[in-house]
């Protein structure tokens, strides 16, 4: 009986006490974006299966991902996409052992939610 | 078996049983992915809104065929651990094993399909 309060124990705090934080709003935005790219991944490859079937399919394949609800998840998803590399590259930097201190990691938070509009905008511009 | 020591078979191995193994699979996909998904971005941003046989022609070159094809299947299966790290951190029991299998089917049949049609594109 090593443990016989398994499963009655006390839970830590409920996320809700505490003030949201860059680097807590960053963390889960890192997380929702990561799988809110799938729709994007689903559009992609329908439109390339579309484009090796022929013109007819592509044809309603290409109006669907170009469509204004089409182009709204595609100009989130190139956001998120950004969003979700920048702040992989936190991670590689944090997995390191560097940048964890309180003011960097702050600093790096906003790094990555600015960085992700800049790149966007950039994708915008070039393409 | 019996030869190894209990700190010999337990070394690395953690409490998931895997050692680091889904870690670092995470970090390899994403430094590949770190330079994929740029280099897909710019590849297939521009060729969106062409016509088709302009988009057939494009994706038979061997560069966006290969930028698009590596993407897919590296940006899939690195979506396929993501996804099972945050099924596993918000749901349990039955409805934890049916969504990790549902999404790592769906990973696989979406990576399967666009490797088919950029294969039936470009060859």
């Amino acid at each position: 009986m090593a443990d016989v309060n398994r499963g009655n124990r006390p839970l830590s705090p409920h996320l809700a006490i505490y003030r949201p934080q860059i680097t807590s709003i960053s963390s889960i935005l890192t997380r929702i974006t990561g799988v809110a790219l799938i729709l994007a991944s689903l559009m992609v490859v329908w439109w390339l299966l579309a484009a090796s079937a022929g013109p007819e399919y592509f044809a309603v394949a290409d109006g669907v991902v170009r469509s204004l609800i089409g182009d709204l998840i595609l100009l989130g998803s190139l956001w998120a996409l950004w969003y979700h590399l920048l702040a992989g590259v936190r991670h590689l930097i944090w997995d390191s052992g560097r940048g964890l201190e309180l003011d960097t990691a702050k600093r790096l938070g906003w790094a990555v939610v600015a960085g992700s509009f800049i790149m966007t905008a950039f994708t915008l511009i070039v393409i | 078996m019996a030869f190894l020591t209990d700190r010999k078979r337990a070394n690395g191995m953690g409490s998931a049983h895997a050692g680091v193994h889904h870690h670092w699979s995470m970090m390899v996909s994403s430094a590949a992915l770190l330079i994929l998904v740029p280099l897909f971005i710019f590849t297939f941003g521009p060729i969106l809104g062409e016509p088709h046989d302009v988009v057939v022609a494009y994706f038979a070159r061997p560069f966006p065929a290969i930028v698009s094809g590596l993407t897919i299947v590296t940006g899939l299966m690195h979506y396929k651990n993501g996804v099972q790290a945050t099924i596993e951190d918000y749901t349990s029991g039955l409805t934890r094993h049916v969504l990790i299998v549902a999404f790592t089917c769906l990973c696989y049949a979406a990576a399967a399909t666009g490797l088919f049609a950029i294969a039936r594109i470009a060859l």
